[in-house]
């Protein structure tokens, strides 16, 4: 691995050949909003909050590689005007009511919108008629409150190794669902970890019987399990 | 099969040929079969069968002619003489032109003879559909009767991969699926790209609805395509090539059968497969069928879509030329783009860049639709004018409305009002425009088109086809629906506007994918040309062609209402 | 109490249908390969006319994909379809041409008649309306492809008619044949 040199913000920084921009932009303590990456899964560079102005144009910065004399720019008035737009397409994409939610005050899209100043949405709220799952006896989905980040998605296929999660349908009418679109309670693949529960930004997926502003989430779990599993760093 | 017998083939056709009476070329594409070309087929076998002259007289199902909305459309090729042309044949029509081929003396067919200098196809300049209509859809022997395959021959015996690639370089190609990147420099890419395993792709996903050059090709000239894949296979280093064909819609799955027998035919004789031509080239081709996803399209989401994966695009880099199907460099090119491969090696790469204008060489197809009097598929030199191609080969806008505006490219591209019509049909001409080149759809709009609802028609699309991987096209565009939809039923405000222009600026810059990044464009390019029309939606609610319905108001002004109405609604029920 | 099913009930089904026998011959023709996941619901859906629960989930374990995966799949694409077909299918193209020729009045009327908007089966099941971007025909627009034949030109009275002429002969077979 070997160093390079480029421009963030104005300031020459250093990083190493392999690593995405994310990564070498927080390491230098710049803080950039993301929803869809979690360190320990995939990238998927479906949010786009993570937008950065690379040589003058836009590119998610978890899915771009670091490369030797790019110039960065991270927090120009644009960029912060359009995460601020993403977020309020999102409030207004499904009905996300945070007063009533069990995630109030813990949930990541609320903290990342409070973070970037949104604090009216101008669209027209879709408000689209979504069903809640609360087949499994110890979880429950809401459609509701899904952001289609999916993180299950990929920790359930890629950590647990379960792939009970998937998308159906595509674009406004994507959903989460489980193995062929059956109440999850039935899930034949189900482990019942609770790995996606405790990945999903939102008040998507909960546990049973937590009451508003209750539940709070861990996934620092996974850079441990997967720093273990990767590095091989467990023998026995 | 070895050169001197694909020669030797060559010739034994062409004196079959050459012994007949006369040859009749009954159009079985699609556009055609819609209009009822099978009955014709049929009849016109009859009524060669009654005339005793099956041994005298071709009778084949052939490609397009271009001429689509006048089809059925019936080509007859009489010796040296240039063909015979028919328009609008009924079963009936067909029997008497076979009666006045059989005797000079039969049936006066000519008023649907279309005379030899029509604009239509005088003004054409047809290499990519050189063969399109003129020989049977299937049949190897006529595609080889033609020249066929022999530039394969060439390449394989006197050309270094190299080479290949250089003339397509100098021929100055660029790609023909839209974002018109140099072809040749794409096939160098992959040719130095380090693996033993390497594919070429052909893209026939034509998504944008409205166009079907792509489809036309392969269904009138398919071993046009497969030999343009081969040499492209000996260039890049590749041994396995895939067509993506668009499936699901009506039809596809015949044509995919007279494909598979296609390439096993081209198989059967050696062209294709192991040992090419007795060369140490191998190259299989297995087509791989869509269902139904524009976004298939995308480059990305087309490979993953091979490897029977949903189709969501990923981000590039990596390009496909780097890691493409199951992490190998693939080339992936459209299948306009293959079919000028084989010209351009007979022909010579300088002949080809002497077609067209500086930055955009050879020709393009168009599908051209819409308000013309002619519609069909019609092949120009770049830098035609839009004028020319509307007014001299399209013959015009029908029933004597006035021209408003022409759509290029699809849901991606734009509209080019009546004062662009001068400008050159090109690459960087189209840009400038606010439209894109696209893959060749031309949609002619008249008077009684309202440009905010074919911006609304084509948001609907981008909507539907969205894949739903990113924010800003997932629900950018379904926001951008919701305000055009406003404007379109009265009840959008001036803010409204200023909001659907900032999301289109937004979602433009901010998707993931071509589809999302393009999304904008039917509605950029018609607040560009026909801001007026927003405004009087707006300002006036009005619809200046009459065909946006107008039956809400503004919600503001719905708020000043309701207490209004909430009273009188009271007072009837007291007067009850 | 929930019951959970085991997952001996996702077990492929006795294959005595011919028709099951066909999807399996696809899905060894292809060696198991997952990447011809696309290819296989094709042919299954040709078989069956759409995709059912066991159908899906055979076409999983033969294939070794998780179920999800093959959901997933089969439902991004729009050919793909859950539900049995309705007995007559009137395909309307809304593809641009067809758009600018008038297709949405087709549509409007198609509504008005028989009470069915694009992607719904009528009360009675028997007829299914279908919007579809372009088969490319544009020369011939508007286009219908009605129980798979394909008519350009078309009308909004001339597809009543042509509907209800398809309904009414349906009718009169059922009388002679008891
Ligand atoms: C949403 C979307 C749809 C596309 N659809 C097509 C298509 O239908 N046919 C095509 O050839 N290229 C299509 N393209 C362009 C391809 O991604 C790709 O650039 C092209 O096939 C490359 O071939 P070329 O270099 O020969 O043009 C599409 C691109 C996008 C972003
Ligand atoms: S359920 Fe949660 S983790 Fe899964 S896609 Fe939705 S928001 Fe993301
Ligand atoms: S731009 Fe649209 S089609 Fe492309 S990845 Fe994003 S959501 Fe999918
Ligand atoms: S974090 Fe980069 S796109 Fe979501």
């Amino acid at each position: 691995m070997s160093v390079i040199t480029l421009t963030l913000n104005g300031e020459m920084i250093s990083g190493l050949t392999g690593q995405t921009l994310l990564e070498v932009i927080r390491e230098h303590g710049v803080e950039l909003p993301t929803l869809c990456h979690l360190e320990g899964i995939s990238e998927r560079g479906g949010c786009r909050l993570c937008m950065v102005e690379v040589n003058g144009r836009m590119t998610a910065a978890c899915v771009t590689k670091a490369n030797e004399g790019m110039h960065v720019n991270t927090h120009t008035e644009k960029l912060q005007n359009y995460r601020r737009m993403i977020l309020e397409l999102l409030f207004a994409e499904r009905n996300h009511v945070c007063a009533v939610c069990v995630m109030n005050g813990h949930c990541e899209l609320q903290s990342v919108a409070a973070a970037q100043g949104m604090d009216s949405v101008r669209y027209d709220y879709l408000s689209p008629e979504l069903p809640m799952d609360a087949s499994h006896k110890r979880f429950v989905l809401d459609h509701n409150r899904c952001i289609l980040c999916t993180r299950c998605l990929r920790v359930c296929d890629e950590v647990e190794g379960a792939h009970t999660w998937e998308l159906k349908g595509r674009g406004i009418h994507s959903m989460v669902i489980t193995d062929l679109n059956g109440p999850w309670g039935e899930s034949p693949s189900c482990t019942s970890c609770g790995k996606c529960v405790q990945v999903c930004p939102t008040g998507a997926l909960y546990d049973q019987g937590s009451t508003v502003a209750e539940m709070e989430k861990k996934h620092d779990f996974l850079p441990w399990i997967l720093g273990g599993r990767g590095k091989k760093e467990w023998n026995w | 099969m070895n050169r001197s017998e694909l020669f030797n083939m060559a010739q034994v056709e062409q004196e079959r040929q050459a012994k007949l009476r006369f040859r009749i070329l009954s159009c079985a594409s699609t556009p055609c079969l819609s209009a009822g070309s099978q009955d014709v087929f049929n009849a016109l076998q009859t009524a060669v069968t009654e005339h005793g002259l099956n041994a005298e007289v071709d009778v084949v199902a052939s490609g397009c002619n271009g001429l689509c909305s006048h089809g059925p459309v019936v080509r007859i090729q009489t010796g040296d003489a240039p063909d015979d042309i028919y328009e609008f044949v009924t079963p009936e029509i067909a029997r008497q032109i076979v009666a006045r081929y059989a005797d000079e003396n039969g049936a006066d067919v000519s008023e649907h003879l279309i005379p030899a200098d029509a604009p239509f196809f005088a003004k054409q300049q047809r290499i990519v559909l050189g063969n399109s209509g003129r020989i049977d859809q299937e049949d190897i022997e006529g595609y080889i009767a033609r020249g066929g395959y022999t530039a394969l021959a060439h390449v394989l015996r006197e050309m270094a991969p190299e080479q290949v690639c250089d003339a397509i370089n100098q021929s100055g190609l660029r790609g023909r699926g839209g974002a018109g990147y140099p072809t040749g420099l794409k096939w160098q890419l992959v040719r130095k790209a380090p693996s033993n395993k390497k594919y070429v792709v052909v893209n026939c996903d034509e998504g944008d609805p409205g166009a079907y050059m792509d489809r036309t090709i392969l269904e009138s000239d398919p071993h046009r395509l497969l030999e343009g894949m081969a040499i492209a296979g000996y260039a890049v280093g590749a041994d396995q090539g895939y067509i993506f064909v668009r499936g699901g819609y009506p039809g596809a799955e015949k044509r995919l059968n007279q494909l598979e027998r296609v390439i096993r035919m081209a198989e059967k004789h050696g062209l294709l497969g192991g040992r090419v031509m007795d060369s140490n080239f191998s190259f299989r081709i297995d087509i791989r069928l869509g269902a139904g996803a524009f976004v298939c399209g995308e480059e990305t989401a087309l490979m993953l879509s091979i490897m029977g994966k949903r189709a969501q695009p990923v981000p590039r880099p990596p390009y496909p030329a780097q890691r493409g199907l199951w992490g190998a460099p693939t080339l992936l090119n459209n299948v306009e783009t293959f079919a000028n491969i084989v010209p351009i090696i007979l022909n010579g790469a300088d002949w080809y860049a002497n077609i067209g204008t500086e930055k955009s060489k050879g020709t393009k197809v168009f599908a051209l639709a819409g308000k013309v009097v002619n519609g069909g598929l019609i092949e120009v030199p770049m830098g035609m004018t839009l004028r020319e191609i509307i007014y001299d080969i399209g013959g015009g806008i029908r029933d004597g409305h006035e021209f408003k505006a022409a759509q290029t490219g699809g849901p991606s591209g734009g509209c080019i009002p009546a004062q662009h019509l001068d400008s050159p049909v090109d690459y960087e001409s189209m840009k400038a425009l606010g439209s894109i080149m696209g893959s060749g759809g031309l949609i002619v709009l008249d008077d009684t088109s309202c440009m905010v609802d074919v911006a609304r028609f084509f948001m609907e699309f981008c909507v539907d086809e969205s894949c739903g991987k990113c924010v800003p096209c997932r629900v950018g565009t379904m926001q951008m629906l919701r305000q055009l939809e406003k404007i379109c039923n009265g009840s959008a405000t001036m803010q409204d506007l200023e909001i659907l222009e900032e999301l289109c600026e937004m979602v433009r810059e901010t998707s993931l994918c071509g589809l999302g990044q393009s999304a904008p464009n039917p509605v950029l390019s018609t607040l560009r040309h026909f801001r007026d029309e927003y405004e009087a939606h707006i300002l006036e609610r009005r619809c200046p062609a009459g065909v946006c319905k107008m039956d809400q108001v503004p919600v503001m002004e719905l708020a000043e209402e309701l207490p209004r109405r909430m009273r009188s609604a009271s007072g009837q029920k007291e007067v009850a | 109490m929930l019951v959970t099913k085991q997952q001996s009930d996702y077990a492929p089904p006795a294959t005595e249908d011919p028709r099951m026998d066909e999807v399996a011959r696809a899905v060894k023709r292809f060696g198991y390969q997952q990447d011809a996941l696309i290819e296989v619901l094709h042919i299954a859906q040709r078989a069956f006319g759409y995709l059912d629960e066991t159908l899906l989930t055979y076409i999983a374990r033969q294939m070794k994909l998780p179920l999800g995966w093959v959901y997933g799949v089969a439902s991004f694409y729009h050919f793909f379809s859950f539900e049995p077909p309705a007995e007559h299918n009137c395909v309307v193209c809304t593809g641009t041409a067809c758009y600018v020729e008038g297709a949405q009045k087709i549509l409007d009327l198609l509504e008005k008649e028989f009470g069915v908007k694009p992607g719904q089966v009528s009360a009675d099941g028997r007829l299914s309306v279908t919007d579809f971007r372009c088969p490319g025909s544009c020369g011939q627009a508007p286009i219908l492809v009605i129980d798979g034949e394909l008519l350009g030109r078309e009308t909004p009275e001339s597809t009543i008619a042509r509907i209800k002429q398809l309904l009414a002969n349906d009718k009169q077979a059922k009388e002679v044949a008891p």
